[in-house]
């Protein structure tokens, strides 16, 4: 096997074997701890400009299926293993984990030893880290250009409208880099859903006659789609909204909210938050880099919704008077737990609410 | 929500005595609980009458009640304690099924007693099988086609409706005690009759079999706010069939596709929210092979085996947290205490394998049916870490201390293809290995799939295994590359095998990795995969990677060594004594490493070390850890003789090993040098002699004169030890060891048996003091395991010069040898002459029971000598302590309903499971609390019906005894040659059965209430004898082998007691006068 470097820009390195595409790579390197969903990550549109680390060290064990991909294919830069399991054993499986890599031209790197590359990103916070075919003697001395978050973005999202269902309602889901399983969750409750590009603007949006509108999870800055902000304001106070994750950030930012980067963010199936109104506890699937500062968050508009046990961040807000909220976490699970998939539901209620209403809150707001 | 105010007094159920089943998980999980809860400031009264725990210790729970569990007693102590609460559900299932008694009755109710945790109906809604079953239909989670069954004819025509196979699962058993799978109408008969006579509620499940499908288990927490997590998921690689204390277990489950993982998470959460279960809770699931069909097997409302795993397994204490929430915590107020700054209300999250595997007694029993099922058989387990299920699979293997080291096991290779099939398919403890060598003769792995159902990926791995194995072949140690062996070792290939492999040396070999500059490296067990910064020092090692431990140069830090897993002759009392080893270089100062593999046990649990090492106790993997930690020594003396055994090896390698010398270890454990020992200190011992063929046995048996005691000279433990009376006995012995072993049983140790008095003593030495808690007398003669012996301290027939002239023995020894730290010194006395019958150089079985009851922290006063201060300074009393007031007896408990084939014949081989004690300031009264009760002797109504069948050797013994209970209006039944005796002796037997068909048909009809059957021998199936006690066990009759015995036990029913007092062992060591009362200086 071919040996490759993982370099950090911070100045550790890995060395590994190579998988997949042997091509060399960049990005920030970010690791998640779930001990299972593999193909879920590796398709999440969220890691699209990363270096995606495993925490587990046996990866592909129930190869490569049809059915768990979370977008139209690999969305991840690449991905850091320790073991890499050849011979998949699975009903499903189709392929490997590396055929996968290889066919979609993703590079990895394997037979790393994932956990101390999670500790040196523990202490350093933010690390970007290069894949690479030669030994370097110099990290500082390479390109650490920030990625544009907003080319990101662009490449992820959708560059036409598409409607899915046949539900009574209509949701649209705006794309900053959605999850299939979020258009899955809503499709099974009466809802037809269009997907529109994330520069869709209000006035585009108005014309679908939407009942309700989803702002999907995506990659990156939040900040880097600061000139929509205004735009998703208005959609918010004019349809019932639902932020997830990336949408979250960009809803609390909408209303003058301000986000952070984390010290190495929350990616992982095990992430407990807790709705503040009942006290309840809920463990919840996470992708992100980025938090919104709850000081920032005006208290007049929004009540604090969940919080994370942990680390007391941020974890969702709900507007005191119209239909709007958002979660940082992950309700349509794939990977990781769906105890909170009731937010879906209870969405869907609030605008089945408002249609009956006929849109009196917003005639009130 | 924050702690109950209202709570303030607990009472805790432990589990009683080891059996198979129910092990030493619940003494770690009930001090962890204890002690969560007096850390709130509660004040915890315990019951648990096994002595060997450490949660029956002072320091666990404020007063320590070694009682009898059964509602009787704790109703009593529930009168004198008046406690607040109660919690039920760490006691395994005789906590559970207590509580469960002790509210039905009233009794919580009229003490005012609130049952903590998860209540009554909670309880009985997992427990009973209908109500569960019916809870599950109303929450439409699905489980097999199945009824509950209470008489023959219904179970008969419910099968006729769904069909065979089907297997049954009777109510209220221990470790699915009396199930099994039944696929024709004979066999459904046989195990419905002897399920229903199991379950106390007759009632047995019968279900349509699954058998085949994957099995998966959840360990899920609730709180009071309705808070759940999975601390675990664990998947069986021996898939439904086999008894999950029986399977190969991997965490996290490897298989399972995340839509399959939170699929059967989410309805673990649904199963566990519509029990309203307040604490843990496990959780088993089938799942079907190929599709995403499943079916909830079983759940268990309490913590347990599984539990206890999954605890050690992740780093998340169950049993503390559910002790919290029991107290009206929430989980997300409870700290992670690994991390020290995340909460109980998260997830764990793993970035390593652990595998678990069963460890059984058929070492010891190779005369058991070895088939494994739904009815546990295991007595223990081993739990290994590593990054790669390889690694840790092999890990696992060297901890059982099997002497295996891979997963290639001598014999296998002679079987021929269709035997090997044969233990391939039908599940048994040598499968894996049977596997292995099915894959060495390249046999497909899809014949070995078809044949074991075992997933592909798991097949796959141990293929990957033996194919490497077969890389490393090709190579000798000068010839091979750098990356081949590296790769060896990532798979954790023990240096054992790859040296035989590579035709060298284990040592060679270890030259070799310091030569190419390799070493295992340690990483942490975190419960968070790296996420966060963990504070807890739990650590395992792996060959790849970097080295995240940091090892200070503290010149004060010394390794402990634990006793590996729970198996018959090295139970949970050896880590009794490793416990209180580390505990006492805690207090002296030193810090504490301890390494061991058992996940069951307190010693693994990562807050009783300074710093915990999750290994084999093999030599490569100890000697890896003292070079990490830069150790100023080992203490050896405390884990049985797993640590003992590495004596020698170690003090090779030049690690100092504190207390006795390895040469003097030596000196006591070689029969020939131990003699010489003796000789040279004229202290008697039995004579004896070794015999290295069969040339030389006539005379040298001869010279000794039968009964002799023979043994082959590997063999710990008694394992393989017979008493032969006579020539035609003897030679049918050498005979059969001689095929059991593949004539490996040479030399042969044979010594002359005396049946006289046997006692014991346990001795702290630091070479020139001792002191002696007490002597320990046995109930029965010489020649039964001391550890199956009824034992009784202080000893009732020993004068004051015999205890003198045992004291000078002990003195003689620890002087001569010199014995630095602890020491066991079994005696026998034949007509008035002391013999010396082992000197076992190390803390034993009974150093528990000792401490307890004496009030002397023996280990801590050993581990003080090992580190070279003199007892005299410790201590003002040497030699032999004042006797207290008060009697303790100790009656081992037996695992006999779980071992099909084993002949539970008292005898110089131990096979009891577990023991307890009982006190009392009458002996009577304390031997009451033991077998009598557990027997239900005194319920027998009158009159009682009794089965003789005595050997020829012993019937003119055991006549008294007979005539005693004639006399008091016994109706007796005897086989032919005994009736005939007993007659001739002037009294009736009722009835005289002449076969084995004769005495089913007599026993059907009218079981007896006591057999006393003395076999010549035993062990020998086809003898009658064999039948009786075999019919005993399923008949559930109390049946003794030994006169000494049942001697006892009459006396004691024939005393009549003012009552019992019910007295804590705070309150029987302070009732001790003044100057017997020990202090430490």
């Amino acid at each position: 096997m071919t040996k490759g470097y993982l370099v950090l820009e911070t100045g550790e390195e890995f060395v590994g074997d190579w998988i997949g595409a042997e091509q060399e790579v960049s990005g920030e390197v970010v690791f998640n701890t779930s001990m299972t969903g593999y193909q879920e990550m590796m398709t999440d549109p969220s890691y699209a400009g990363q270096l995606l680390t495993f925490c587990y060290p046996m990866i592909g064990n129930y190869g490569m299926n049809t059915s768990d991909d979370e977008s139209q294919g690999l969305a991840v830069s690449a991905v850091i293993v320790s073991d890499v399991c050849g011979e998949p054993s699975h009903y499903q499986a189709i392929t490997s984990f590396s055929e996968r890599l290889k066919a979609a031209s993703i590079p990895g790197l394997m037979n790393v030893d994932t956990r101390a590359l999670v500790g040196v990103i523990r202490k350093n916070k933010t690390v970007n880290g290069k894949i690479l075919l030669e030994k370097q003697k110099n990290a500082h001395e390479l390109n650490w250009e920030a990625p544009d978050w907003l080319a990101v973005i662009n490449q992820v999202s959708v560059k036409e409208p598409r409607t899915y269902g046949i539900g009574q309602y209509h949701i649209v889901l705006v794309d900053y880099g959605y999850k299939k399983s979020i258009l899955e969750e809503v499709l099974t409750l009466d809802c037809k859903v269009t997907v529109v590009p994330f520069d869709t603007s209000f006035e585009k949006i108005k014309e679908l006659e939407p009942d309700g509108i989803l702002l999907s999870n995506g990659p990156g800055d939040p900040m880097a789609l600061s000139h929509y902000f205004t735009e998703i304001k208005r959609i918010s106070e004019t349809y019932p909204t639902l932020g997830i994750c990336l949408g979250h950030q960009l809803l609390a930012l909408a209303y003058g909210g301000k986000t952070k980067k984390m010290a190495y963010g929350h990616r992982g199936g095990n992430h407990p938050v807790k709705d503040m109104q009942t006290g309840k506890v809920w463990i919840t699937s996470q992708n992100h880099g980025y938090v919104v500062e709850e000081a920032s968050i005006s208290k007049q508009n929004f009540n604090i919704w969940f919080q994370n046990v942990n680390d007391h961040s941020l974890e969702g807000i709900k507007h005191r008077q119209l239909p709007v909220q958002s979660v940082q976490f992950h309700p349509e699970a794939h990977p990781g737990p769906s105890d909170t998939a009731y937010i879906f539901r209870e969405f869907i209620q609030q605008v089945v609410a408002n249609e009956e209403k006929g849109a009196q809150i917003y005639a009130e707001a | 929500m924050p702690k109950r105010k209202a709570i303030n007094k607990v009472l805790v159920i432990g589990s009683g005595p080891i059996v198979i089943g129910q092990a030493a998980e619940f003494d770690y999980a009930g001090t962890q609980a204890c002690l969560a809860l007096k850390e709130e400031g509660i004040e915890v009264v315990l019951v648990n009458n096994n002595p060997a725990t450490i949660m029956t210790d002072d320091g666990v729970a404020d007063r320590v009640y070694m009682e009898p569990l059964d509602v009787g007693t704790l109703e009593k102590i529930i009168a004198k304690e008046q406690p607040d609460g109660l919690i039920g559900s760490l006691g395994g299932q005789t906590g559970l099924n207590l509580t469960v008694e002790l509210s039905d009755q009233g009794i919580l109710d009229h003490y005012h007693v609130e049952l903590l945790g998860t209540s009554v109906s909670s309880i009985k809604n997992g427990e009973d099988r209908e109500l569960f079953r019916q809870l599950m239909i109303d929450i439409q989670e699905p489980i097999a086609e199945s009824k509950i069954i209470q008489s023959v004819e219904e179970g008969l025509s419910f099968v006729e409706e769904i069909g065979f196979p089907v297997i049954l699962r009777p109510a209220y058993t221990l470790g699915g005690e009396g199930g099994g799978f039944a696929y024709s109408k004979e066999e459904f008969v046989d195990l419905l009759k002897q399920g229903l006579s199991l379950s106390p509620i007759q009632q047995v499940l019968v279900e349509k079999s699954i058998k085949g499908w994957k099995e998966i288990e959840y360990e899920v927490m609730r709180d009071e706010n309705d808070t759940c997590v999975i601390v675990c998921n664990m998947e069986n690689m021996d898939p439904v069939g086999v008894h999950t204390g029986d399977s190969i277990v991997v965490a996290p489950s490897q298989t399972l596709s995340d839509v399959q993982y939170q699929m059967l998470r989410t309805a673990s959460l649904k199963v566990i929210r519509a029990l309203d279960v307040v604490g843990g809770c496990n959780i088993q699931f089938a799942l079907h092979p190929t599709s995403n069909e499943y079916i909830i097997i079983e759940v268990n409302p309490r913590v347990s085996r599984s539990s206890a795993l999954a605890s050690k397994a992740t780093g998340y204490p169950i049993a503390r947290i559910a002790a919290k929430c029991a107290i009206g915590y929430t989980l997300d107020e409870i700290l992670n205490p690994i991390t020290g700054n995340t909460y109980a209300s998260f997830e764990p999250a793993l970035d390593y394998i652990v595998v678990k595997l069963p460890r059984f007694p058929f070492d010891k029993f190779t005369e058991a049916d070895r088939s494994l099922g739904t009815q546990m058989k295991a007595t223990g387990e081993v739990m290994a870490i590593d990054r790669s299920f390889e690694g840790a699979l092999h890990k696992a293997i060297r901890s059982l201390e099997l002497n295996l080291y891979s997963l290639h096991f001598p014999g296998m290779k002679q079987k021929n293809t269709q035997e090997l099939l044969d233990l391939v398919e039908i599940p048994n403890d040598l499968r894996l290995f049977a596997i292995s060598e099915a894959f060495k003769r390249k046999i497909p792995i899809e014949i070995i799939m078809e044949l074991t159902k075992i997933d592909y990926w798991f097949l796959q791995k141990i293929k990957r295994i033996i194919d490497g194995e077969q890389a490393l072949a090709s190579y000798q140690l000068s010839t091979i590359p750098l990356d081949v062996l590296k790769r060896a070792k990532q798979l954790n290939m023990s240096d054992h095998r790859i040296a035989e492999l590579l035709g060298t040396t284990s040592k060679d070999l270890r030259n070799k990795y310091k030569a190419y500059g390799m070493q295992p490296v340690y990483k942490l067990v975190d419960t968070c995969a790296g996420e966060f910064d963990a504070v807890t020092p739990y650590y395992y090692s792996t060959w790849h990677g970097h080295d995240e431990v940091l090892t200070n140069t503290n010149q004060k830090k010394i390794l402990v060594l634990g006793s590996g897993p729970i198996r018959i002759g090295q139970g949970v009392e050896f880590d009794y004594c490793s416990v209180h080893a580390t505990l006492a270089l805690k207090k002296i100062g030193y810090e504490a490493v301890v390494m061991n593999n058992n996940p069951e046990t307190v010693s693994t649990d990562y807050s009783v070390a300074d710093r915990l090492y999750f290994e084999p106790l093999a030599l490569e993997d100890v000697l890896a850890v003292i070079e990490k930690e830069h150790v100023a020594g080992v203490l050896i003396q405390f884990g049985g003789q797993t640590a003992i055994n590495l004596a020698n090896e170690l003090k090779e390698e030049g690690v100092h090993i504190f207390g006795t010398l390895p040469e003097h270890i030596d000196q006591m454990e070689d029969r020939e040098q131990f003699y010489n020992f003796l000789n040279a200190l004229n202290i008697p011992h039995i004579a004896g002699h070794i015999v290295h063929e069969l040339d030389e046995l006539p005379s040298l048996v001869h010279e000794l004169g039968f009964p002799v005691l023979i043994r082959p000279s590997y063999v710990i433990g008694g394992q393989s030890m017979f008493i032969c009376y006579n020539e035609k006995e003897l030679y049918h012995y050498i005979t059969r060891i001689q095929q059991d072993t593949n004539d490996r049983c040479w030399p042969l140790l044979i010594d002359q048996y005396l049946p006289g008095l046997e006692c014991e003593v346990d001795v702290v030495s630091d070479g020139n003091e001792v002191v002696i808690p007490g002597i320990v007398e046995h109930v029965e003669k010489a020649g039964i395991h001391s550890g199956d012996s009824m034992s009784v301290f202080p000893p009732v027939t020993l004068s004051d010069e015999t205890k003198e002239a045992i004291v000078e023995i002990v003195q003689k020894i620890s002087r001569n040898l010199p014995v630095v730290g602890m020491m066991n010194i079994q005696f026998v006395i034949h007509h008035d002459t002391i013999y010396v019958l082992e000197v076992n150089p190390r803390s034993s079985r009974t150093v528990p029971i000792m401490s307890k009851v004496t009030g002397v922290p023996m280990v801590e006063w050993a581990v003080r000598a090992q580190l070279g201060t003199p007892l005299k300074a410790i201590t003002d009393e040497v030699n032999l302590m004042k006797e207290p007031g008060y009697y303790t007896i100790k009656a081992p408990v037996f695992s006999a309903s779980k071992l099909k084939g084993v002949d539970h014949v008292l005898g110089p081989e131990m096979k009891s499971t577990g023991e307890i004690i009982g006190i009392g300031y009458d002996k009577q009264e304390a031997l009451k609390k033991t077998t009598i009760r557990t027997h239900h002797l005194e319920e027998i109504t009158n009159p009682i019906r009794l089965f003789v069948s005595i050997s020829d050797r012993l019937k003119q013994e055991s006549l008294p005894i007979i005539r005693e209970l004639s006399a008091r209006g016994a109706i007796i039944t005897a086989t032919e040659g005994t009736a005939k005796f007993i007659e001739e002796n002037g009294m009736v037997t009722e009835r005289i059965v002449k076969s084995k068909k004769d005495i089913l048909n007599h026993w059907q009809d009218n079981p007896p209430h006591i057999v006393l059957n003395i076999p010549n021998q035993g062990r020998e199936k086809e003898k009658i004898g064999f039948f009786i006690r075999e019919l005993a066990v399923r008949f559930q009759v109390p049946y003794f082998t030994s006169l000494e015995t049942l001697r006892a036990l009459v006396d004691g029913l024939n005393q009549i007691l003012q009552g019992e007092e019910i007295l804590s062992l705070q309150e029987y060591l302070s009732r001790n006068s003044k100057s017997e009362q020990v202090t430490t200086k």
